[in-house]
C-alpha cells in the first residue's frame, strides 16, 4: 500500500509551489497578517480543494498567485510563488500581464458583478483571445463562439451578442469559464465559484469544470467552504485556519483520518442524511480577528483539546505520513473516536 | 464546562463591538483636513458670537458704523491719530487692527459684525432648507406609493388659484376659488362617509374618485420644476424685488436649497422601509408617525447632516455674492459681502479691503466643505472599507 | 424606445407649464408693484401709471395676464418695459455673447476635469491626489468675485493688459488679426474663472465616481485576463465612469446665466447675465421672466437629451 502511493507521487510533479506566503494588510487599525506563511502544491491535471471559514485568507492566497491583491493596503510580504521554475512575485508587471489569463486564469465568487456590463459577453472574451493569442477578429469570433458552446450555453451564435444583464447567474458563470478557459491555461484558480449560485445550478457548474479539466488538462485550485464540494472533485485538500494552513493530504487521507481538531470539528458539524442527532455540533466560539490573534496555537481558544503547551508553542505543519501534513501538538494522538467522545459529552454546551 | 472564564477566552481576540458614533470619530479624526475644518468652524463660532455682543448696544465695545472722515483707507495695524477724532471715537487698543475703509470705519468692527451675519444666514437658511427637505423628501419616500384621487387635484388647484388671487389682491377670483375648493372637500368628505355607510359611493360622483398620480410623483416633479431654475438668478430676482432685509435673505435661500436634501431624504426613506426592523415595528403596530421619529429620521441623519454642512458654506457664498451686487444685507449694517463690495472701487489703492473680507470668506466656507466632506466618510460604511 | 421619448417629450412639457406659472407668479406676486418704479421720478404722473399699467395689461386679472404674457412671448410682440423693444431680440443678442464664454468655459472645465479626476483616482492617496482634493476645496470655496478681483490684480500687473469687456476701446480700426486676438484675449480671463470653479466640482465627482468603479469586480476580472493597467482604466474603468456623466449634460446649461451674472458684471460682460442683473436693478419684468424661461427650456432640452444619450450608452436601459 505505502509503496504503492509513494509510487504514485513520485509521478505528480508540482506545477504551481507557494511557499511561506505573506500577505499582509496595512489598515487603520494596524497590520492585518491575511495570509502569514502558507505553503501549498498544486499538481499538474489535479485540484486543490481550499477549505477555510470566510476570512481565513484563502481568497487572499488566491489572489496573490497571479499578483491582483488590491495594493495599498494589501502587500506581499515575503514568500515564494514558483511557476515554471520563475518566482511569480519577482516578475515585473509587464510579464505578469502575460501569465495572467493565459496561463492562470481566475474566475470569481460573483458572476453577477465580474463582467463589465457595459460590453457584450462576446466582446469580454473575444478580448482575451486577442490579447494573448494574437488572433484576428474573425478567428477570435470563431473561437468564442467554440468556447461558448463548451460550457454549455444554448444558441452560443445568439447569446455571444447579450450583455451581462441579459443572463442568469449560472449563465453568467458559464460565461466567466468559457472566457478564463479560451486560452487553455495551465491553472484555473476557482474562488468559490458556485456560493452565489442556486444549488442545481452548482452542480452543473461543478460538472462543468470537472469534464473541462479532463478535455484540457489544466491543474485547478477550488476554494470553498463547502465539504461536500471538495469531496466531490477535490483530489488534494487544504484546510486553512486564521491565516495558515492547518491539515493538507490527499482527499482520502483528510476525509478518512483528520489529524487537526479544526478539520474534525468541520466535519462533525456538518448534517448527516439519515442520522439523528439531538444537536449538532458547533465549532465554538468564532474566527478570531486577525489583529489580535491568540499566542501560541491560533485556534487553541476554541480546541477541544488544548493544552497548555499550545497556548505558548504554535505547531508547524508537519507530516503525519506521507503526503499528510497538520499543524497541530496532537496530530498524532487525536483521532475520530476520542473526538467522538468529547463532543458528545461537550455537546450539551451549545 | 462554560463559566464566565471560558467564555471570556472564547472572546479573546474576537473583534470588539464598536458603535457607531465612535467609529465615525475615529475616522473623522484621521482626516486633518475636515479636523481642522471642525477646529476654524468653532472660532468662527466664537468669533461671531462674540462679534455680535461686542458691537449692538447703544455704546458698543467696537463701533463698526463710526464714520471718521479723517482716517479713511489707512493700512492694518495703524494706530489711531488721537488729534484729529474725538475723545470715545477711538477703536478698540487704539489701532485699527484690520484697516479702515473710505469713510473711516473700523475694518475689523466690520468685520466682526459681519461674522455673525454670515453664520445667521448660512444656519437659517440651511435650517429652513433642511425641514422643508426632510418634510418633502419623508412624504414622498414613506408616502410616496399612495395615489392622489382626481378629486383632491382639483381642490389643490382650487385651493392654491384662491391663494394666489388673494395675494394678487383679486378679491372676487380669490373667494370665488376659495368656494369651489370648499365645494370639493365637501364632496370628498360625503363621498367618503357613504362609501363606508353603504360600501360604494354615487356612481355619478366615482369618476371624482379617479386615481390620477402618486404622491411621489407630485413631490418629486416639483422638485424637478425647481431644479430648472437657474438658482442664483431667481435668489437675486426675490431678493431685490422684496424690501431688502436680512431675514428675506434667509429665507429665500432657504426656499430655492431644499432640494437636494429631498433627494437624500427619500432616497434613505425608500431603502430604510424595505428593512426589516422597520417591518418589525410595523408588525407590532407601532404608529407611522413613531416609526418615522424613532427609526428612520434618525438612520437618514448622516445623509443631510453632511448635506447641511455643505449647505452652510453654499448659503454663506450666496449671501457674500448677493451683499456684492448690492442686494444684500441693507447698510450701514456689516457683511463680508459688502465690506468686499465696497472696497472694490479701491482695489490698487487698498488691497486689503478686498484681501481680509475675501479671505476671511474662502477659509469660513472652505472649513465647512472640509468638515462636510470629513463627515461624509466618516458616516458612509461604503467608503470607509476602502 | 419610441414610447419612451414620446412620453418623456411629454413630461418635459408638463414641466415647463409648471415652470411658466411658478416663475410668473414668483415676479408677479411680489409686494414692489412695477407700476412703482421710480415713486420719485416728476415726469411718473398718475396718468401715465394708467397709461402704462393699460398699455402692459397691468389692469387685467392675474391669469389674463399670465396668458397675455406667455402669448406675447411666443409671438414674439412682448416688450421691455424699460426702452419698449421686443425682449426676444434684445434676449437673442446678448445670449450670443453668453454663449462664447459659455462654450469656453465648458470645454476648458470638461477637458481638464476628466484627466485630473482619473489620475487622482487611480493614484489615490499620492501627493498629486492630495493636492488637487485640497485645490478643489479652495476653489470650490473661494467666492467667485474675490477670486475674479485677485485675477485682475495679478494679470494688469504682470502683463498689463485691459481684462474688462468685450474689446478693447478703440479697436475697431485695428487690423482684423489684431481684433480677433483682442476678443480672444478677453474672453481668457472671465471663462477661466467661469470654469474653475466647474473644473474643482467636476473633477471631484469624477474621481469619485472613477474610484466608485475601479473597485468593482469587473475590474478584477479585467486585470485577471491579462489586460494591461491603462487597458483595465480607459477601456474598462472609464466607460462606466463616464454614465453619470451623461446625465450632468442637461444641469449645466443653467450656467449660462445663473453662475454668470457675477463674473459678467465684474467684467463687464454684456451677456444675459449681466443683463438679468440690468433688469432686475430696473425691474424690467418682461426680460427678467424671459431669462429665467429661456433657461428653464435649455434645461429641459438639456436633460431631454441625456435621457436619449444615456439610452445609447448603457445598454442596460432598453425602454
Amino acid at each position: 500500500m505505502d509503496v504503492i502511493m509513494k509510487h504514485k507521487s513520485e509521478n505528480e510533479e508540482p506545477i504551481l509551489k507557494i511557499k511561506d506566503l505573506k500577505v499582509y494588510f496595512d489598515t487603520d487599525d494596524g497590520v492585518v497578517k491575511s495570509v502569514d506563511g502558507v505553503d501549498l502544491q498544486i499538481m499538474k491535471g489535479k485540484t486543490l480543494g481550499l477549505v477555510g471559514e470566510s476570512g481565513c485568507g484563502k481568497s487572499v492566497s488566491c489572489l496573490a498567485i497571479p499578483g491582483l491583491v488590491p495594493s495599498p493596503p494589501g502587500r506581499i510580504a515575503g514568500g515564494e510563488i514558483i511557476y515554471k521554475g520563475r518566482n511569480l512575485l519577482d516578475l515585473p508587471e509587464k510579464e505578469m500581464e502575460v501569465i495572467r489569463g493565459n496561463d492562470i486564469s481566475m474566475i470569481f465568487q460573483e458572476p453577477m458583478t465580474s463582467l463589465n456590463p457595459l460590453f457584450t459577453i462576446g466582446d469580454q472574451i473575444k478580448e482575451t483571445i486577442m490579447l494573448h493569442q494574437k488572433k484576428g477578429k474573425a478567428e477570435a469570433h470563431e473561437l468564442t463562439l467554440q468556447m461558448l458552446g463548451k460550457v454549455g450555453i444554448p444558441s452560443p451564435a445568439v447569446r455571444i451578442n447579450d450583455y451581462p444583464h441579459q443572463m442568469s447567474g449560472g449563465m453568467k458563470q458559464r460565461v466567466m469559464i468559457a472566457m478564463a478557459l479560451s486560452c487553455t491555461p495551465e491553472i484555473l484558480i476557482a474562488d468559490e465559484p458556485t456560493t452565489a449560485l442556486d444549488v442545481t445550478i452548482q452542480a452543473q457548474i461543478l460538472d462543468l469544470m470537472q469534464s473541462l479539466q479532463d478535455e484540457f488538462g489544466m491543474s485547478i485550485l477550488l476554494v470553498t467552504h463547502d465539504l461536500g464540494v471538495v469531496a466531490n472533485i477535490a483530489t488534494d485538500v487544504a484546510i486553512m485556519y486564521a491565516s495558515r494552513i492547518v491539515e493538507y493530504g490527499k482527499v482520502e487521507d483528510i476525509f478518512g483520518n483528520p489529524r487537526h481538531p479544526y478539520t474534525l470539528g468541520l466535519f462533525t458539524s456538518i448534517p448527516v442524511i439519515g442520522k439523528r442527532k439531538e444537536n449538532l455540533y458547533v465549532i465554538p466560539g468564532s474566527v478570531p480577528n486577525p489583529l489580535a490573534f491568540p499566542a501560541g496555537c491560533k485556534f487553541w481558544p476554541r480546541c477541544l483539546f488544548a493544552q497548555e503547551i499550545c497556548k505558548v508553542n504554535e505547531p508547524l505543519l508537519e507530516e503525519v505520513k506521507e503526503g499528510h501534513k497538520a499543524a497541530c501538538h496532537f496530530k498524532t494522538s487525536i483521532d475520530k473516536y476520542v473526538w467522538n467522545e468529547k463532543t458528545e459529552t461537550s455537546s450539551f454546551l451549545i | 464546562m462554560i463559566n464566565e472564564n471560558n467564555i471570556n477566552e472564547l472572546h479573546h481576540g474576537l473583534a470588539v463591538e464598536v458603535s457607531r458614533f465612535s467609529e465615525g470619530w475615529r475616522i473623522f479624526k484621521k482626516n486633518k483636513l475636515a479636523l481642522w475644518g471642525l477646529i476654524i468652524f468653532a472660532v468662527f463660532f466664537m468669533v461671531a458670537v462674540s462679534g455680535l455682543f461686542l458691537t449692538t448696544g447703544d455704546n458698543p465695545v467696537l463701533d463698526p458704523s463710526k464714520v471718521r472722515l479723517s482716517e479713511k483707507l489707512l493700512k492694518p495695524f495703524t494706530t489711531v491719530d488721537m488729534e484729529m477724532i474725538k475723545p470715545g471715537d477711538q477703536p478698540l487698543f487704539g489701532t485699527y487692527l484690520l484697516g479702515t475703509d473710505d469713510l473711516g470705519r473700523d475694518i475689523f468692527a466690520r468685520m466682526m459684525q459681519g461674522a455673525w451675519v454670515s453664520l445667521t444666514v448660512g444656519f437659517v437658511a440651511v435650517g429652513i432648507s433642511v425641514l422643508i427637505g426632510i418634510i418633502m423628501g419623508g412624504i414622498a419616500g414613506y408616502y410616496g406609493m399612495y395615489r392622489i384621487k382626481l378629486i383632491h387635484v382639483l381642490f389643490l388647484i382650487a385651493f392654491f388659484c384662491s391663494m394666489v388671487f388673494l395675494a394678487s389682491g383679486q378679491r372676487g377670483l380669490a373667494v370665488n376659488s376659495a368656494l369651489l375648493s370648499l365645494l370639493f372637500a365637501v364632496i370628498s368628505v360625503i363621498y367618503n362617509y357613504f362609501s363606508l355607510k353603504v360600501n360604494r359611493g354615487p356612481a355619478i360622483l366615482n369618476i371624482l374618485f379617479f386615481d390620477t398620480f402618486t404622491v411621489d410623483t407630485l413631490i418629486m416633479r416639483f422638485v424637478d420644476v425647481m431644479l430648472c431654475f437657474p438658482s442664483f438668478f431667481l435668489i437675486l430676482t426675490i431678493v431685490a424685488i422684496l424690501p431688502a432685509s436680512i431675514y428675506n435673505i434667509m429665507i429665500v435661500i432657504g426656499l430655492t436649497s431644499w432640494m437636494g436634501t429631498t433627494r437624500f431624504v427619500r432616497a434613505e426613506f425608500l431603502s430604510l422601509r424595505e428593512q426589516d426592523f422597520v417591518s418589525a415595528a410595523k408588525v407590532m403596530g407601532i404608529p407611522d408617525l413613531s416609526i418615522i421619529f424613532r427609526h428612520m429620521i434618525p438612520n437618514a441623519a448622516a445623509p443631510v447632516l453632511v448635506s447641511a454642512a455643505i449647505g452652510v458654506a453654499d448659503a454663506i457664498l450666496t449671501e457674500a455674492g448677493l451683499s456684492f451686487l448690492g442686494f444684500g444685507v441693507p447698510p450701514p449694517h456689516a457683511t463680508w459681502g459688502n465690506v468686499l463690495s465696497d472696497g472694490k472701487r479701491f482695489l490698487f489703492d487698498a488691497p486689503w479691503l478686498t484681501y481680509i473680507p475675501g479671505l476671511s470668506i474662502l477659509v469660513v466656507v472652505l472649513s465647512f466643505n472640509l468638515f462636510g466632506e470629513g463627515l461624509r466618510d466618516a458616516l458612509n460604511p461604503k467608503l470607509r472599507k476602502r | 424606445m419610441l414610447s419612451f421619448t414620446i412620453r418623456s417629450f411629454f413630461q418635459k412639457l408638463v414641466t415647463l407649464f409648471f415652470i411658466s406659472i411658478i416663475s410668473f407668479l414668483v415676479v408677479y406676486l411680489a409686494p414692489g408693484k412695477p407700476s412703482q418704479i421710480d415713486p420719485l421720478n416728476p415726469k411718473f404722473t398718475p396718468q401715465d401709471l394708467v397709461r402704462f399699467q393699460k398699455e402692459f395689461n397691468l389692469d387685467k386679472p392675474l391669469h389674463i395676464q399670465y396668458y397675455l404674457y406667455y402669448k406675447n412671448l411666443f409671438t414674439g410682440q412682448l416688450k421691455s418695459w424699460k426702452d419698449n423693444q421686443p425682449v426676444m431680440g434684445k434676449v437673442y443678442e446678448r445670449f450670443l455673447n453668453s454663449l462664447w464664454l459659455f462654450i469656453v468655459g465648458t470645454v476648458i472645465t470638461w477637458c481638464l476635469s476628466f484627466p485630473i479626476g482619473i489620475s487622482a483616482a487611480i493614484r489615490r492617496g499620492s501627493v498629486f491626489d492630495r493636492s488637487t482634493t485640497f485645490l478643489s476645496y479652495v476653489l470650490i470655496s473661494v467666492p467667485g468675485f474675490f477670486f475674479a478681483y485677485i485675477l485682475i490684480i495679478f494679470v494688469v500687473k504682470t502683463f498689463d493688459v485691459p481684462v474688462i469687456g468685450m474689446q478693447t476701446f478703440g479697436m475697431s480700426n485695428a487690423e482684423n488679426i489684431y481684433q480677433i486676438m483682442d476678443r480672444v484675449w478677453h474672453l481668457v480671463l472671465p471663462s477661466i474663472l467661469g470654469a474653475l470653479g466647474g473644473i474643482a466640482l467636476l473633477s471631484r465627482y469624477v474621481r469619485a465616481q472613477m474610484l466608485e468603479v475601479i473597485h468593482q469586480d469587473y475590474i478584477r476580472t479585467a486585470r485577471a485576463k491579462g489586460l494591461s493597467t491603462d487597458m483595465v482604466y480607459y477601456k474598462h474603468g472609464f466607460r462606466n465612469a463616464l454614465l453619470p456623466f451623461v446625465t450632468m449634460f442637461g444641469l449645466i446649461l443653467p450656467g449660462v446665466i445663473g453662475g454668470s451674472v457675477i463674473t459678467e458684471s465684474i467684467f463687464a460682460w454684456p451677456g444675459m447675465g449681466r443683463m438679468g442683473y440690468e433688469a432686475i436693478l430696473a425691474r424690467d419684468y418682461p426680460i427678467i421672466l424671459t431669462l429665467n424661461f429661456i433657461v428653464a427650456v435649455l434645461v429641459l432640452i438639456g436633460t431631454f437629451i441625456s435621457d436619449l444619450l444615456y439610452m445609447v450608452v448603457d445598454p442596460r436601459i432598453r425602454l
